[in-house]
């Protein structure tokens, strides 16, 4: 979509998306703008051009792939905070890997061309469950070497992607690399095992439920590293753990 | 421009306790926020004696034209609010009412004289109806609870006390009552309403409950002679103008400030439309 007036986004961060202000259907939902991280983002005629990665799983996403080009869109954004460079994760920090889940793939497609354009050495591990949900693969990685995981074995190893990760973390430039991850909360979790136990710095982009994306409804707490909740959306998405 | 307790306002719409964190607003939209805030007063969220970190996730759940929210007043206590964010409270372009709950007389109390002793302050809203906090629910749903509370606080203080009336009461006119002979100054309505949905229990707001709302601020307003502060559902110039005429002084916007971090301005922009409207007819 075209963003007349607003800022270019950062990759990591999101934006709360809504067909229009008021977009209940009927039955009264969905009620809520829907917080989507936006996947890349550039100039274009008119303003900024923002992608997003959307799959259909309620009424609020239905809704937003029913869209039909032309159509206006609700836009709140860009939201929350971005991803960091390697250096600033940790100081031996030379180059990348992005690790992405299923639809969380998004977030990681405008932070490898970031980082394409900052030459900074990137590896893509990327894994899905099936073909089905292996959707924005193609449009947004074509350009890049990928590696491959899918549950169901019909794309690269037969597995999950943290596998892939695992493998790449045993080599002996790991500590020389920072892990950029985004996916399911299952996956993030076993991502930020391995980074601990091989003691590499990582930034996961999370997810939770959200009403307002801007620290109004105190609703996305997710637990802190060192106790008590923060909120998603202003102290997030993105959770560094170095 | 109206007059509430003797404080005057640019508009009639402020927010509601609890939907709107103008810190947090301002780091996200930068001092834009400033030049156009959206209400004309600004109520904080409800800050208690101690620090508190809120409930267990998941807090929200979306509903039919709502939400069902189970926050659990996360604030830093009284000390880190005076400390922390009053000074950047008190940069807001508008009169600050600051919301406080406590779990009892004496807690209150404590909350009352310090907040009350601060300069920045111009008014105290008393949450005695959050339906998260079991301490809330008993003072406000109990017209007798809520006399003795406001007796006990009224000599504490100058300054206008508002409270906050849950709407999961019988008769809510009667513990309005309460709190007018008790020396409140002002009333608010309608907290959240009591729900459930999908792993969240605790209060239901938006659109789904605006009818409610009106009906309970209508009953309220003819049973006080102070003025009422209404909400629930608030979306539109069109929805406060059914407030006011249920006999609400002011409105607030809550909810439909997650949707549209704009809202506030929005609602008083159509509010002053329908009324200059109304008035060439």
């Amino acid at each position: 979509l075209i963003d007349e007036e607003g800022l270019e986004p950062q990759p990591g961060q999101f934006y709360m998306l809504a067909t229009e202000r008021h977009w209940e259907q009927r039955g009264g939902r969905p009620f809520l703008p829907r917080a989507l991280s936006v996947a890349d983002a550039g100039d274009a005629p008119g303003g900024t051009r923002l992608d997003f990665l959307i799959e259909g799983i309620g009424p609020g996403t239905d809704r937003l792939c029913e869209l039909e080009v032309g159509e206006g869109v609700w836009v709140n954004g860009p939201l929350g905070n971005a991803f960091s460079p390697p250096r600033d994760l940790s100081p031996a920090a030379a180059g990348a890997i992005l690790v992405g889940g299923g639809i969380g793939i998004a977030p990681l497609a405008g932070l490898r061309r970031r980082f394409a354009a900052a030459n900074v050495p990137t590896r893509v591990l990327l894994g899905f469950r099936d073909q089905a949900h292996s959707g924005g693969l193609d449009d947004l990685f074509s350009c890049c070497e990928v590696r491959l995981a899918s549950e169901d074995g019909h794309a690269g190893h037969k597995g999950y992607v943290t596998d892939l990760l695992a493998t790449m973390l045993e080599g002996d430039d790991a500590a020389s690399a920072a892990v950029y991850a985004c996916g399911p909360p299952a996956m993030l979790d076993a991502v930020q095992a391995l980074c601990a136990e091989r003691g590499v710095a990582c930034e996961l982009a999370m997810e939770s439920p959200m009403a307002c994306g801007y620290g109004a409804c105190f609703g996305c707490a997710v637990p802190k590293p060192d106790g008590g909740y923060m909120r998603l959306c202003v102290d997030g998405p993105v959770v560094r753990y170095a | 421009m109206p007059d509430f307790c003797g404080i005057e306002l640019e508009h009639s719409v402020i927010n509601a306790s609890g939907t709107f964190d103008a810190i947090a607003a301002r780091r996200v939209y930068g001092d834009a926020l400033l030049d156009d805030f959206p209400f004309s007063a600004f109520v904080s969220k409800t800050i208690t004696p101690e620090p508190r970190v809120g409930n267990e996730p998941q807090r929200i759940w979306e509903t039919p034209a709502g939400m069902i929210n189970s926050i659990g007043l996360p604030n830093k206590g009284l000390e880190g609010f005076l400390a922390e964010d009053l000074p950047q409270l008190a940069e807001l372009p508008v009169p600050l009412v600051v919301s406080v709950m406590g779990t009892s007389v004496e807690e209150f109390s404590r909350l009352v004289e310090r907040v009350g002793g601060r300069d920045e302050v111009t008014a105290i809203e008393l949450n005695v109806s959050c339906p998260n906090v079991h301490s809330g629910l008993i003072v406000g749903e109990r017209p007798a609870e809520t006399l003795a509370l406001l007796e006990a606080l009224r000599p504490l203080t100058q300054k206008p006390l508002i409270v906050k009336l849950t709407p999961n009461v019988a008769d809510p006119a009667a513990v309005a009552i309460a709190a007018e002979e008790g020396g409140a100054d002002a009333v608010s309505l309608i907290n959240t309403v009591k729900a459930s949905g999908g792993p969240v229990t605790g209060g239901l707001s938006g659109p789904a409950v605006r009818p409610i709302a009106i009906a309970q601020v209508r009953a309220v307003s003819a049973a006080v002679g102070v003025p009422t502060v209404g909400m629930g559902g608030i979306s539109s110039g069109a929805d406060a103008r059914e407030f006011i005429a249920a006999g609400a002084t002011l409105v607030a916007v809550g909810t439909e400030s997650f949707r549209d971090p704009r809202a506030g301005q929005r609602v008083a922009r159509e509010l002053a439309v329908l009324d200059l409207n109304s008035r060439s007819r």
